[in-house]
């Protein structure tokens, strides 16, 4: 029992065994069921999309953290979900070279530049989607099902011209849509890991897809309460985008109200522009926007500190 | 029966499993007992006993005239062997008296019932307590006189005995309440003669129900003393939280329970409050659980206060495996020492030996703002918005943000998955924002 060989550090000397890796595991988890069901209905090219998109992004963090002689964090697993979240983003006939310029932006220009892990302002594979939407539009918009060109059920519904899928096709994703957005089934199995571990919380997807749900039904496309919101939040990328982007711990509101907030915004943004935008979907472009907002969102839905002196 | 909580909190692992079935067993000293002139908030004692002088037990061996202190007695009887600065359990060295144990346990002649409590005034009860250097033995050391001397304008409704014991492993408390149960609640009575007009309450978290049928069936007969089960969550034992949980008030910012009607004691200073009136002894002794992962034996003793940490640990087995932190306190909050030259003092509650695998020392990584310690601060603050300020050095918004009403209790660094050392930081800033306002004074 010698001296001077005990470490000597600040309380509290035990920690959660929770780490960063592990919740950006959960999150990787909870993608896997959307991914397989990618696979699955648009066969191998859905598949090396995936793959190149992980490995661009994972590829690019190691690659900047090298260059820049920081210690390079890799293993923690934030690369690999933004790569795959990319990859359910895009639609599954892109050319290859779309995901490697999608994960170069996402990981180098809205993560890194911005001071890394934590610290980017938007959803780097949304930001990435949205960059790509804007600069290569005609391979970012075609649908293909079943290797028939066809339309998303958003597009369908508004501009009209073809048959809409049924809601039961919806469900189990056999449409047109990006990888990852078309199972709805798929995606809730994930969204309800996520919750079962409590990596997310309910607050925004509830709020987020509530609203959408409402606004669609009140000011729906068929007039007044004519319209099957049921159908509008199954379609398009909401399941996907409420539960697992506009989660994002770093660019949505870390307080309570504020996720309340943030799920409404991203609602009526989101039903505006498929209502009456020119575009058939508004979900990243929903989050995007609101994510801009969450610095000033968070400053005015600071919990209640306790002892606060009432005026 | 309800379960009482506050806000937000946090549930680490327990580990009172080690040492809550185990009685307390007394522990007489076998070396020199050390008697640091600091063992309380407020002014330093200065020792009233020179080198050679021979000390009795329950002599008064420092004091001083400052209001805000409590004076600190021999807990054994022998000889002064030396006044020196000396290892506290809070990390610094402080002047302490050293006393060479005789064996003899000879008793000063101040030592002896103080009369029937029913028939003592307020006046003398505050009195008695004082002499007795009673402190807060939850750990922060508070003169328990002045707590209970609170001004004539704060009207006093509610008495809470805090049995909550929310800091993983500790159990010696939880002891307390079931071997000398009659002691809490006769302790709780005289307090309660100080102020007629208020509700005792011995509040128990809900993994202690043993606890809780001993004191239920203690109380049967009292009126105006009930036991409230808590919810077992940490930091429920911190006052402010215990407040809220009981009654529904909130301790406004910068106040005290006080403001808020209410009084909050620890068990071993109820139960010290007991001896010092009822047999007339100083605080002298303390119990604690000596426990870890690195302990052979976990224990709960019952020692004088002076007592070295070694022999505690000895007298637990020694180590099974070398640990590498040596806490004073719980897991929570305590303090970890560089050595176990350490003495027992008043706010000695544990001695916790942790092994490499308990205790962790993770690597700092990037806050992800997963919010998890928004959901965990019980003070409803913004850990993280704090640790940005705090390493900025930006002060002004520390403040702001209200950083001054952090406990430390450390919920937000037990939670943080990038393992950031929150709790530390904000302690920092703290720090520099008092000595901002000294300066600016």
């Amino acid at each position: 029992m010698a001296n001077g060989k005990y470490t000597v550090s600040s309380s509290p000397h035990i920690r959660s065994t929770d780490t960063i890796q592990s919740i950006m595991q959960d999150v990787f988890i909870a993608l896997l069921p959307a991914a397989f069901a990618g696979v699955w209905f648009f066969r191998f090219s859905a598949l090396w999309i995936i793959l190149i998109s992980i490995v661009t992004c994972v590829g690019a963090e190691a690659l900047w953290q090298k260059l820049t002689n920081q210690k390079i964090t890799i293993n923690d697993f934030s690369a690999a979900v933004t790569g795959l979240l990319l990859a359910l983003n895009l639609p599954p006939t892109v050319p290859f070279w779309i995901p490697i310029v999608g994960g170069v932006f996402a990981i180098i220009v809205v993560k890194q530049f911005f001071g890394g892990l934590g610290q980017n302002f938007m959803n780097p594979a949304l930001a990435a989607r949205v960059f790509l939407l804007t600069s290569w539009t005609p391979q970012m918009t075609s649908w293909t099902f079943d290797g028939m060109t066809t339309a998303t059920p958003l597009g369908i519904l508004k501009e009209g011209g073809a048959q809409l899928p049924s809601l039961a096709d919806l469900l189990i994703g056999r449409i047109g849509g990006c990888i990852g957005e078309t199972s709805a089934i798929a995606l809730l199995i994930g969204a309800a890991y996520l919750l079962y571990k409590k990596v997310i919380s309910i607050r925004i997807p509830a709020t987020f897809i509530g609203t959408v749900f409402v606004l669609t039904w009140l000011l729906g496309r068929g007039g007044m309460f004519y319209s099957n919101a049921l159908y509008e939040i199954f379609t398009g990328g909401l399941i996907l985008g409420a539960f697992f982007m506009a989660t994002d711990y770093a660019s949505s509101p870390v307080t309570e109200k504020g996720q309340y907030i943030m799920g409404l915004g991203c609602g009526i943004i989101t039903a505006v522009i498929r209502l009456y935008g020119g575009l058939p979907e508004g979900v990243s472009y929903a989050i995007l926007i609101m994510n801009l907002a969450v610095p000033l969102i968070e400053r005015y839905t600071r919990p209640h500190y306790f002892g606060e002196v009432k005026q | 029966m309800q379960l009482l909580t506050f806000k937000r909190g946090i549930h680490p692992p327990d580990g009172k499993h080690l040492t809550e079935n185990k009685p307390i067993e007394y522990l007489l000293p076998k070396g020199d007992l050390v008697y640091p002139m600091v063992q309380h908030i407020g002014a330093p004692c200065e020792p009233i006993v020179k080198k050679g002088d021979r000390v009795l037990v329950g002599q008064k061996i420092g004091e001083t005239k400052a209001y805000v202190s409590s004076p600190i007695h021999s807990s054994v009887s022998g000889t002064v062997k030396n006044i020196a600065p000396m290892l506290h359990p809070n990390g610094n060295k402080v002047l302490s008296v050293i006393v060479e144990n005789d064996g003899l346990y000879e008793e000063h002649e101040s030592i002896g019932p103080k009369g029937d409590y029913k028939d003592l005034s307020r006046e003398q009860i505050i009195e008695i307590i004082k002499e007795a250097g009673i402190v807060g033995m939850g750990g922060a050391g508070f003169p328990t006189f002045i707590k209970l001397s609170p001004p004539p304008e704060k009207k006093i409704d509610t008495i809470i005995v805090n049995g909550a014991e929310c800091e993983p492993y500790l159990t010696s408390d939880y002891r307390v309440m079931l071997e000398e149960t009659d002691r809490v609640v006769t302790g709780l009575k005289i307090i309660l003669k100080l102020f007629p007009e208020a509700k005792g309450y011995i509040a128990v978290e809900n993994n202690k129900m043993k606890a809780v049928e001993a004191l239920l069936e203690e109380t049967k007969n009292v009126d105006n003393i009930e036991v409230k089960v808590l919810k077992t969550k940490y930091p429920q034992g911190s006052e402010k939280q215990l407040i809220y949980a009981l009654t529904g008030r909130e301790v406004p910012s910068g106040g005290l329970p006080a403001d808020v009607g209410c009084i909050v004691q620890n068990i071993d200073t109820v139960v010290a409050i007991h001896r010092a009136i009822v047999r007339g002894r100083p605080l002298m002794r303390r119990i604690v659980t000596v426990t870890g992962g690195a302990i052979k034996d976990p224990k709960n003793f019952k020692v004088k206060i002076g007592t070295s940490y070694r022999e505690l640990i000895e007298a637990a087995g020694g180590f099974v495996e070398e640990p590498v932190k040596i806490i004073s306190g719980g897991p929570m909050m305590g303090i970890a020492l560089p050595s176990l030259d350490v003495p027992v003092c008043k706010g000695t509650s544990a001695i916790l030996c942790l092994t490499r695998e308990e205790a962790q020392l993770p690597q700092e990584q990037n806050c992800i703002r997963c919010g998890r310690c928004i959901s965990a601060c019980p003070m409803g603050l913004m850990p993280l918005e704090l640790n940005r300020y705090a390493i900025h050095k930006d002060i002004e918004q520390f403040e702001t943000m209200h950083g001054m009403d952090c406990m430390e209790c450390g919920s937000c660094s037990y939670i943080c998955p990038a393992k950031r050392h929150i709790v530390q930081s904000i302690r920092t800033a703290k720090k520099a924002v008092l000595e901002n306002r000294k300066k600016n004074a």
